[in-house]
């Protein structure tokens, strides 16, 4: 997809090739969104309304400048989420209220039909799976689409997120050096907030940096700041890019900040001081675009006050709607455990 | 018509599904140059070339995430692990994942993968190298479990599992790859997965068995045929879903019914049998229904002697249908 | 020593092996381990080493041929005493001795489906390793197996040792299995009258189904309707002349009113004879409702609502003779004469008259059972007022009954046969035909209020069909 030229205005941005104000500014306009509904869903879960939430508070910036780097990066490309990922599903398509009918788990939530965890299933239209909640399992899917797509001879290139707790995991490493040794047009995108659920990253490995073990698979790995959305997008790009020309592999890892705990059931002040969480929030990568874009003048106090009054208002009509909508008939639990015509043959 | 071993069969069953279906490709470890440990991709990689004969690293769990993820991707993938006992790393992707996809997503991504491995005993193998893992999986919603043990029902069903739009863990058992022969139509047939098949016909008992061990129910049932007693011998052929009705149809005309199998005799497949009839046959019998199966120690040990004394047997199965007949 | 060396067995799961190349040839001297041929399989190609240190004597199978594993390949003069050859020399092995002798089938299976069969299964094709690397010749794990059966799978429990008690159910009767339970109450079979060659005298299937067959041979068109127990039979020893028999208190009632009838009662007999094609036909439209509803299934809650029916049209068969001249009574408590172990019994079913055939059907199983198991309580014996025996159950087609004292009448069915009998117009059609016999007390009434009552009685079994109401 081409990208519009950057404007003059914001030529003082520093902005990546390929990532223009504009985009900038529609990039901004969803992060804003993200962040409300982000908070709405923690709110209704206080409220006793929401099962469980994984908010992406802090992951915002790594997340949407992924996608518009993917989106840039190749003619095509599919993402393979994990739980921490709104800002991927809203970026690609997942509109409020079908988020809100996830949280509420009500009929019509489009993933799974509100069998599954919020925002767990599959919306294979919108280029996202996010199969299920255990820890890395979708890396390896991540690996075998992108060989699907090389076997067809599809230009794509395949995104799977991940946390750096996932990043322990054997089938990850198993991933990572199968995609490398048929150079498999994958970005392994690490989004390291340094905590897996509450073990902080030096007990997960001895290493500063996910990054560097790329180079035992012989890919290429990069670190970047996660909270700075150019920085992101110029990583993730040129590894979209490099994927999608049948380079292979490589691997990037951002650095963000987690600003709440691992979900609505964790409790992280017994392992998290406040000050240190406070001191995270001065990377807050909403804060950061805000900041970039009216110093930029790509956007005014007035405009930024109606991009924010626009997401409160969304988000209000999405409560309503998915509380009002209904739960899954109980006779639905039995539907979907095979193909209808248990066959043989036919396509897909 | 020609007569053909077991492991030809799976040979001719994938090189026929390759031949029809460019999106159908083999994937594991030896399968390339080697033609698989046992021989079973031999020659297909001259044929398919090596993109469609994938050699991967040593590393079960990506054979099996990787294959889920190109089968999401809308390719047939026949993924192979090598030997049964192999089997546990790709347990987090096939039970935790593969089995779940379709019901997860509400059929927006489904997983059409047959998992194929070589299980069971009898060859001296050890420990590590004999082990029957189908109950495992068969527990398991969302998976089709297959385990034929006839070159004829080897081929259709194998067929049938790389057509099937849901995944199917493909279980062959390595004693029979070369030591049963047996007649397959020379033109293209599948055979449903979940349907049961009586081997044998007879009025006195049934046994009930899969794999292997059919043929040593056979020679039982043969043997006391020359007493003048019929023993009709109902090969499952798939155990998940299981053909309930061809079972207690054959109960409930015999009445005494014997479930026979190498796995380990407790929570395994032949206590579904066995609680199946109980609970839908009940007043057929005439006789408590009666299991012969491998004991329950942890795997089928390497001596001769041992791997003997766990192997359930013709002599075996024939003392339990003497118990069974005279109950 | 002249030995001959086979092809081992080499290989998992592989059937036959190409020759190569012979690497000794004949009258060449070779080492044990040395190598001696190339064979190809399926899955391998490998020098198979000499088993035995010797000269080589001839070649038995050449260079290309497709030789069978555990098939001679060649002679060797082995030097010393050669060590058996595993594969070639494993003895056979002695099937063990059936356990024991499987009963005979009742029906044939279609013969030898063996040969049916589309495929085989190679047993002597052993494996030695996994995948087929593994050593040949350490012996064949088939001729182990049967050595190591002491160690053998779980087993389905153990028959219990002879002499053990057969098995019992909660209830005191014989234990029996689902179907035999199913099948005893489908055909109104008595469980006391079956035979048990299962484990520990256990009931079979079989069993039911060969008593069911004799049945049909001897006794009609049914089942017993009536409970026919089998009195043990006392054992005779030469050794003894005679012995005195354990006298029971219903033996000697028995005796008592048996004597009492004869002695005092002047009875007299009559026979008629019914078609039961009616009886036939409502019996089996009813049967199950019968016995869903708790009912005997058999003929006589028919029969007994017949008679029953009768003795109210004719009440000097429903009477006692007193010194001070007749009594008539005036409610009808039927008697069913029931065969027991111990001996006769007959248990009454009271106000006979006035129940529908359901009633009674559920009223002669209560009796019935209550008989069987010793249950009876002292109401469900008193008061009869007229006895119906079922001795067609024993196969009898007349009887005599002795009228049990003090009533005025006892009637019998007897079994029922088929027949050709002339219907009408002069026609000859086969028909189950039933004899009803009567013994009356000749004080109370004569022949002809006898003739009309079991008139009466024949011409309500007739009537019966399947139409009749429960």
């Amino acid at each position: 997809m081409a990208r519009k030229a950057s404007r003059t205005a914001a030529g003082g941005l520093g902005l990546p090739d390929g990532l223009s104000g504009e985009d900038l500014l529609d990039l901004y306009g969803t992060m804003v969104l993200v962040r409300a509904l982000d908070e709405r869903v923690w709110a209704m879960n206080r409220q006793g309304k929401a099962a469980i939430v994984a908010s992406c508070q802090g992951h915002e910036a790594a997340q949407l400048g992924s996608v518009w780097a993917m989106r840039a990066g190749a003619p095509a490309h599919f993402s393979f989420t994990y739980y921490r990922d709104l800002a991927v599903l809203t970026a690609e398509g997942l509109t409020p209220t079908e988020s809100l009918l996830g949280f509420l788990a009500k009929d019509g939530e489009p993933l799974s039909g509100a069998r599954q965890f919020p925002q767990h299933g599959a919306m294979p239209k919108r280029h996202v799976i996010n199969l299920s909640n255990v820890v890395a399992t979708h890396v390896p899917h991540a690996v075998g689409w992108a060989l699907a797509a090389k076997m067809r001879g599809e230009p794509i290139a395949v995104a799977a997120f991940f946390g750096d707790g996932a990043s322990s995991q054997g089938e990850v490493h198993e991933a990572m050096n199968f995609a490398a040794v048929q150079k498999l047009p994958v970005v392994f995108i690490c989004e390291n907030n340094g905590y897996a659920i509450s073990v902080p990253q030096a007990s997960q490995m001895a290493v500063k940096h996910v990054s560097t073990r790329a180079e035992g698979y012989g890919m290429p790995g990069v670190t970047v700041d996660g909270t700075d959305v150019r920085e992101v997008f110029q990583a993730v790009s040129a590894a979209s890019r490099r994927a999608a020309a049948g380079e292979g592999p490589t691997l990037v890892e951002l650095l963000v900040e987690r600003y709440l705990p691992h979900t609505s059931d964790d409790d992280d002040s017994v392992y998290r001081k406040r000050a240190e969480i406070e001191e995270a929030r001065k990377r807050d990568p909403l804060a950061k675009l805000q900041a970039l874009l009216l110093e930029a003048g790509l956007l005014t106090p007035q405009r930024d006050e109606q991009l924010r009054q626009r997401a409160r208002d969304e988000v209000e009509a999405a409560t309503d709607a998915a509380e009002a909508a209904p739960f899954p008939a109980p006779d639905d639990v039995f539907e979907h455990l095979f193909a209808p015509d248990a066959g043989q043959g036919g396509g897909r | 018509m020609s007569t053909i071993t077991v492991i030809e069969a799976v040979r001719e069953a994938m090189a026929e599904e390759m031949r029809r279906d460019e999106r159908v490709f083999i994937f594991g470890e030896d399968v390339g140059r080697r033609g698989g440990v046992f021989l079973a991709s031999k020659g297909f990689i001259d044929e398919f070339g090596p993109a469609r004969v994938l050699d991967t690293p040593l590393a079960e769990a990506s054979i099996a995430g990787v294959a889920v993820g190109a089968a999401m991707a809308g390719m047939r993938p026949i993924a192979e692990v090598q030997f049964a006992d192999f089997v546990w790393p790709i347990v987090n992707q096939i039970i935790g994942e593969a089995a779940r996809a379709r019901y997860g997503t509400k059929s927006k991504v489904s997983v059409p993968l047959v998992v194929r491995s070589p299980y069971g005993g009898q060859v001296r193998g050890g420990l590590f190298h004999s082990q029957s893992v189908e109950a495992y999986f068969a527990h398991t919603p969302g998976l089709k479990v297959v385990a034929p043990a006839t070159p004829y029902d080897v081929k259709g069903l194998l067929k049938a599992a790389i057509r099937d739009e849901d995944p199917v863990v493909f279980l062959e058992h390595k004693r029979t790859y070369r030591s049963v022969r047996g007649e397959v139509p020379d033109e293209d047939y599948v055979l449903p997965i979940g349907v049961a098949d009586v081997k044998r016909p007879g009025t006195n008992a049934s046994i009930i068995t899969y794999g292997l061990t059919l043929h040593y129910a056979l020679a039982a049932a043969d043997k006391l045929a020359v007493e003048g007693v019929e023993v009709e011998v109902v090969d499952l052929r798939t155990l998940k879903p299981l053909d309930a009705e061809t079972v207690l149809a054959s109960v409930r005309k015999t009445s005494r019914a014997l479930v026979v199998h190498e796995d380990n005799i407790s929570l395994g497949v032949g206590a579904e049998v066995a609680a199946l009839i109980a609970e839908h046959a009940f007043e057929a019998l005439d006789a408590p229904v009666m299991r012969v199966a491998g004991p329950d120690i942890p795997a089928m040990p390497f001596a001769p002697t041992l791997e003997a004394a766990f192997m359930p047997t013709t002599e075996k199965i024939e003392a339990a249908l003497r118990r069974l007949l005279t109950y | 020593m002249q030995t001959i060396i086979n092809l081992p067995h080499v290989g998992e799961s592989v059937t036959e092996g190409v020759i190569g190349k012979w690497l000794a040839a004949p009258g060449q001297r070779v080492r044990r381990y040395d190598p001696l041929v190339e064979v190809v399989t399926d899955k391998v190609s490998m020098e198979v080493p000499s088993p035995f240190t010797g000269v080589l004597t001839s070649l038995l199978v050449q260079e290309g041929d497709t030789v069978p594993m555990g098939q001679p390949i060649c002679e060797m003069n082995v030097e010393g005493a050669p060590v058996a050859q595993a594969e070639a020399a494993a003895p056979a092995v002695p099937a063990p001795a059936p356990a024991a002798p499987a009963p005979q089938a009742t029906v044939n299976a279609p013969a030898a489906p063996a040969a049916l069969r589309t495929f085989e299964f190679l047993d002597s094709v052993r494996a030695v390793g996994p995948t087929g690397s593994g050593e040949g010749g350490q012996g064949r794990p088939d001729a182990l197996q049967d050595a190591a059966q002491v160690a053998s799978t779980p087993q389905p429990p153990a028959p219990a040792p002879v002499g053990a008690p057969a098995p019992v159910s909660a209830a005191g009767g014989p234990w029996l299995s689902p179907l035999v339970r199913n099948l005893v109450r489908l055909h109104g079979v008595d469980v006391g009258a079956l035979t048990g060659t299962g484990m520990r005298g256990r009931i079979t299937k079989a069993d039911v189904e060969r008593y069911l067959e004799q049945v049909r041979r001897t006794g009609g068109g049914g089942a017993p309707a009536q409970p026919i127990a089998r009195t043990p039979q006392p054992v005779m020893d030469p050794a003894v002349e005679s012995s005195r028999m354990q006298m029971t208190p219903l033996r000697r009632t028995i005796a008592e009113h048996m004597a009492r009838a004869s002695r005092e009662i002047p009875a007299a007999w009559t026979l008629v004879e019914v078609d039961c094609t009616g009886l036939v036909a409502a019996r089996a439209a009813h049967r199950q409702a019968l016995e869903s509803n708790g009912g005997s299934g058999t003929y006589l809650p028919f029969t007994a609502w017949c008679v029953a029916g009768a003795l109210r049209a004719h009440p000097r068969l429903n009477a006692r003779w007193e010194d001070e001249g007749i009594t008539l009574i005036h409610r009808v408590h039927l008697g069913i004469a029931a065969s027991t172990e111990g001996g006769l019994i007959v248990p009454v079913v009271h106000d006979a008259d006035r129940l529908g055939i359901l009633d009674l059907a559920r009223a002669i199983r209560t009796v019935t059972d209550a008989a069987r198991t010793g249950k009876l309580t002292l109401e469900q014996v008193r008061g009869g007022t007229f006895t119906l025996n079922n001795t067609g159950a024993l196969g009898s087609v007349a009887s005599v009954p002795i009228i049990n004292h003090p009533q005025a009448g006892i009637l019998t069915t007897e079994a029922m046969v088929k027949r050709p009998v002339v219907v009408a117009g002069d026609a000859i059609a086969v028909r189950p035909m039933m004899n009803l016999c009567l013994t009356f007390d000749h004080r109370i009434c004569d022949g002809a209020e006898a003739a009309a009552f079991l008139q009466d009685v024949r011409q309500r079994i007739e009537r019966l069909s399947a139409g009749t109401a429960l």
